[in-house]
């Protein structure tokens, strides 16, 4: 049996493609089905659906044996126990610092708006800044409006909220894409088939 | 803190309640008799030392899963170990110093600061053995056998073992030149078998196109024992030192037969003390390895005595976990005799317990019967003896 770990959204849609080209096929939707595991046409494969941010954490603990995680999530995460042998070229973004360029910082210790607590303390740490970081789960763009924060750190795809908002894409930190994430256990043990998994979704990305 | 939680243990701290004991404790004495009879010897290794010495050679990974604190007689660091394996280097080195081949086994806690590996245990059991002096392959293979008789011991039959060998990539780097920045990076990549990252980062670096290639081979190059074949034709030009390593592999897995095998030639777990072939034990639905051992050819140097040395350890409990406990040993109650047969029944007692029975005696004016007390049989004075009797439910 081989699990394989998917957020919903754009993740799963631009995955299937590449599964697909695997020979795999979702019996089944996650947006209309309620079922938290999902049966495939391979009988030995099956889909699991979870929030983005729980990937790594399935996968590295074997919940999982695969999955599918955004470059973002895996740097956050910030862990060597989890292969990540193949860069899928989809859900591509850019993790950026943004702010209002023009507002006037006076205090010493930048404040930072991020979910991502930790690439956002080693990125201002690897310029020489020491800053204060503010941790929230969503909607960061609002946390400079409201005067709770100087800057942002998140991904930013057409950047069209951020200027909606008053603000600018300021610092590049890193390119992100999705990756396929393997268990360390299961690719030494499970590893024909795992291996012949990557190759074909390997081939799929091109 | 409310007293209603004063029962809660800190995270990752375990402890055994008997059923589990039992077992572990059965498994714990074949363990020791076994290592014993394979001229391993058991050492103690104190649980708290210097921190330097805690720390040197083997244990410089180490540092962030020590505990430390302050010696209050000479104001230096101390650390409660969390691995035994440095504590045998320096014995080896400097103790029980020698030119022979030593063998030592060893069992205790350690204590990790932070909860680590599937069982989030930062109180693991280590169980493990050495052999330190000899640099051939026969000695890896002898420590892996006995890893593998562990885990026969503890009842675990369907395993996989890992095995992998470090001086290729060490070797490979040191070819390519890299300086330590570009070697870290380029390990935290490998690690992850990366593989996009690792050619935009040999690319960036211009490494010579044959390393490249070789470096960029080495994170795919995993699976049956039919890698190695291949292995020896990605790396036909590079070096003695990394062909002598895949005769290594081949002489280790071949000692292994009918074992279910997985060769993995960028396997670098241990990177910075580990100098040759490394294994690991992984079973079915399990995210981690239970059992892991290598060569670590250096380590004694910190304390002025370097060896040749390879060993496996475990955490005993984590194997332990695997095993079906719930068998309990048979109790015999033995109730509060009348004062004329009070000197046969603790002849009796004395007699069973002797012959390796487990006899509960009854406390005067206990209310809690035989059954309470998990006994399954009770003695009875039957005809001018006492005898054992099951207890009827």
């Amino acid at each position: 049996m081989l699990r394989i770990a998917l957020s919903k959204g754009r993740i799963f849609k631009e995955t299937l493609p590449l599964l697909a080209q695997a020979g795999i096929k979702p019996l089944e939707s996650p947006e209309t089905s309620r079922k938290l595991i999902l049966p495939t046409n391979q009988k030995d494969v099956e889909l699991v659906i979870i929030r983005a941010t729980d990937v790594p954490t399935y996968v590295e603990h074997g919940g999982a044996d695969v999955g599918v995680a955004g470059k973002d999530v895996l740097l956050e995460y910030d862990s060597n126990e989890l292969y990540e042998p193949v860069d899928l070229k989809i859900a591509q973004c850019k993790l950026m610092v943004a702010g209002d360029p023009n507002k006037v910082i006076k205090q010493q210790r930048l404040r930072i708006a991020t979910k991502f607590v930790n690439v956002a303390r080693s990125y201002f740490a690897s310029k020489g800044e020491q800053v204060e970081i503010i941790k929230l789960y969503g909607s960061m763009e609002l946390a400079p409006l409201v005067g709770m924060a100087d800057r942002i750190v998140d991904v930013v795809d057409t950047g069209n909220t951020l200027r909606a908002n008053g603000l600018e894409p300021m610092e590049h930190i890193a390119d992100i894409s999705s990756r396929l994430v393997v268990n360390k256990a299961a690719m030494k043990m499970k590893y024909q088939q795992v291996k012949l998994l990557i190759e074909q979704v390997a081939t799929a990305v091109g | 803190m409310p007293t209603v939680n004063r029962w809660l243990l800190p995270e990752g701290v375990h402890e055994l309640l008997p059923q589990q004991a039992a077992c572990l404790e059965q498994v714990r004495r074949r363990l020791l008799d076994t290592y014993t009879s394979w001229g391993y010897e058991l050492i103690f290794p104190p649980f708290i030392e210097y921190l330097d010495s805690l720390l040197s050679g083997a244990g410089a990974d180490l540092d962030l899963q020590t505990f430390k604190l302050t010696d209050q007689l000479t104001g230096r660091l101390m650390g409660i170990r969390a691995d035994i394996t440095p504590q045998i280097a320096r014995l080896d080195a400097h103790q029980l110093k020698t030119e022979a081949p030593n063998r030592f086994c060893y069992l205790g806690t350690v204590l990790h600061t932070r909860p680590d590996g599937f069982s989030h245990s930062r109180t693991p059991l280590q169980v493990g053995a050495e052999l330190y002096g000899y640099p051939g392959i026969a000695g890896d293979i002898e420590v892996l056998r006995l890893m593998q008789e562990t885990l026969r011991i503890t009842g675990i039959e369907d395993y996989y073992i890992d095995l992998g060998h470090v001086a290729i990539y060490r070797e490979l780097c040191k070819q390519a030149q890299l300086d330590d920045e570009q070697e870290n990076r380029l390990f935290d990549a490998m690690q992850r078998k990366a593989l996009s990252e690792i050619n935009a980062l040999l690319s960036d670096w211009q490494i010579h196109p044959t390393l490249h290639t070789m470096l960029s081979r080495l994170p795919e190059l995993h699976g049956g024992l039919e890698v190695l074949s291949e292995a020896e034709q990605v790396f036909e030009a590079a070096g003695d030192v990394v062909l002598s390593a895949l005769d290594d592999l081949r002489t280790l897995a071949t000692a292994l037969s009918k074992q279910n095998l997985h060769v993995d030639l960028a396997e670098l777990r241990g990177y910075s003390y580990h100098t040759g072939a490394v294994f690991s034990a992984y079973v079915p639905e399990h995210g981690q390895a239970i059992a892991q051992g290598g060569r670590y050819d250096h380590i004694g140097e910190a304390f002025g005595h370097p060896r040749p040395a390879t060993g496996f350890s475990t955490d005993l409990i984590t194997l332990v976990s695997f095993m079906a406990c719930d068998k309990r040993s048979q109790k015999i109650f033995a109730p509060i005799s009348d004062l004329a047969h009070q000197a046969e029944q603790v002849q009796q007692i004395q007699q069973l317990r002797e012959q390796g029975h487990i006899v509960v005696q009854s406390l005067p004016s206990q209310e809690a019967s035989a059954q309470d007390m998990g006994c399954e049989q009770i003695l009875v004075y039957q005809d001018g003896n006492w005898v054992i009797q099951a207890i009827d439910d």
